[in-house]
């Protein structure tokens, strides 16, 4: 079944909802042994960085998540902050990242096309997204997603991305290394758009 | 293209939905967990659900109709209402809700926005700013800033006051007009340019919207912010029969586009 990791950030209640909604399996996990029955991944995570990371290295499930992902090959995704982990880094902290995906978490604050927009990047907006992508299966034309965040995902490698959108800047808000995504805007909270990708994610 | 966002706010009195006029008068307009079915199905941009008696009456916020409202509601909700520590505003995020506001604590004590902060993301952090005309013989003109459903008033200035929960934490500032609750004559636009121009974080604007063209007046006057509404999404027709209703996606971004290209021409 899908495991929400619970370290102790993150809106699990909204996953848990919209998967029973879509009448899949999914529960929290909160030590590494209720990992055990995972068959695919979500990383939640919301607020700061190091906390988020600090958080997990303490949770104890750290050493199974990256046998699982790493060794195993198990599917993940990571949502918001849960996405921003994924990353070597942030400049919005000093903890490193899981590094699962190459790339670093950067402010739109000193970004000279965004720095003056209003912060957080709060509200709806249109995905870029790579056709053809798992992801992005059975997808409407102009897909929108709620985002709220103020930092984002800068892949080091393109082909790593899976969709950009535009906030003053063109950014990577989701990315995809093989078995491992990352999705910076919010699927449980983005009506049919989301839960169509959160389907897709679990059904694949 | 980051979209404006069109909010229904939606008021809880007595465990019902209810419409107040200038803050007063609540009518019953039906029950809550109905009405976030109906906007899941319309797809709403947002939602936003205040608690109008838990400040006034000095309970806690009621956790059990959170989870339900949260549990149902399928896109981001924005909780308001009796909350005064962060410890209250974390349960209510751990129960599925996106962002928690604060008015009346928030006055007593800004410094609550930095601890709300800390535990959830200043993202989460909404301060909502009851703002009235001053008519006062002796009290001067401008804006005053008020609490406990405008009973009670503050001197302050509000642009101001807003600058500083800015500062201090808020994520988010939702500009509420007192006089204009109700009235469906559309929003205080003045105070609306004020505030945007003044603030570095998001806007929503709510009090006075009667139909999508103050909305789109709204956006024209200040580019991307929240235009939130209650007696445009409850009510229908001159009588106010209640019904709810949402405007359908394809109006939504004709309206946005529209507002958003006149914004840009000024």
């Amino acid at each position: 079944m899908i495991r929400i990791v619970d370290y102790g950030v993150g809106n699990i209640q909204a996953f848990l909802n919209m998967f029973k909604r879509l009448g899949i399996e999914a529960a929290r996990a909160r030590t590494a042994d209720e990992l055990n029955d995972a068959t695919r991944l979500i990383l939640p995570g919301v607020g700061a960085f190091d906390t988020a990371m600090a958080l997990l290295n303490q949770s104890g499930m750290r050493p199974r998540l990256e046998e699982l992902v790493q060794g195993r090959q198990m599917p993940v995704i990571g949502i918001c902050v849960g996405m921003q982990m994924l990353a070597d880094g942030s400049d919005e902290g000093e903890q490193p990242g899981l590094g699962w995906v190459p790339g670093r978490v950067k402010a739109f604050a000193t970004h000279p096309q965004s720095q003056d927009l209003p912060m957080p990047h709060m509200g709806w907006n249109d995905l870029k997204i790579r056709p053809g992508h798992e992801l992005f299966a059975d997808f409407e034309p102009e897909p929108r997603f709620y985002f709220l965040h103020s930092y984002y995902f800068d892949a080091a490698n393109k082909a790593d991305v899976a969709a950009t959108a535009e906030y003053g800047l063109s950014f990577d808000c989701i990315v995809s290394r093989g078995h491992i995504h990352g999705v910076q805007c919010h699927p449980e909270k983005s009506h049919h758009f989301g839960a169509q990708l959160l389907k897709n994610f679990a059904l694949n | 293209m980051l979209r404006p966002r069109i909010i229904p706010c939606l008021l809880v009195h007595k465990g019902g939905l209810v419409k107040t006029q200038g803050f007063k008068a609540p009518k019953y307009v039906g029950d809550p967990i109905n009405a976030v079915k109906i906007f899941n199905e319309k797809e709403s941009d947002e939602l936003m659900v205040l608690d109008i008696d838990a400040t006034v009456n000095k309970v806690e916020p009621n956790y059990a109709l959170i989870a339900k409202l949260a549990a149902e509601c399928r896109m981001p909700l924005c909780y308001g209402g009796g909350v005064t520590t962060a410890e209250q505003a974390s349960r209510i995020i751990d129960l599925g809700v996106e962002k928690v506001s604060v008015s009346a604590a928030a006055l007593a004590d800004p410094s609550l926005l930095t601890r709300m902060a800390e535990a959830i993301g200043r993202q989460s952090v909404v301060a909502v700013l009851d703002i009235r005309k001053k008519t006062g013989l002796f009290s001067g003109k401008g804006y005053e800033l008020c609490t406990h459903n405008a009973k009670t008033a503050h001197k302050l200035d509000p642009i101001a006051f807003a600058q500083q929960l800015q500062a201090v934490g808020a994520g988010e500032i939702v500009l509420n007009s007192i006089d204009r609750d109700g009235e469906m004559n559309g929003y205080d636009l003045e105070l609306a340019r004020q505030m945007r121009a003044a603030l570095k974080v998001p806007l929503t604007v709510l009090g006075g919207a009667g139909s999508l063209d103050d909305m789109q007046a709204l956006i024209t006057a200040c580019g991307v912010v929240g235009a939130a509404a209650g007696s445009l999404f409850v009510f229908k027709g001159p009588y106010r029969a209640v019904l709810i209703s949402y405007p359908a996606q394809a109006q939504k971004d004709s309206m946005c586009r529209t507002a958003l290209a006149a914004h840009r021409s000024r």
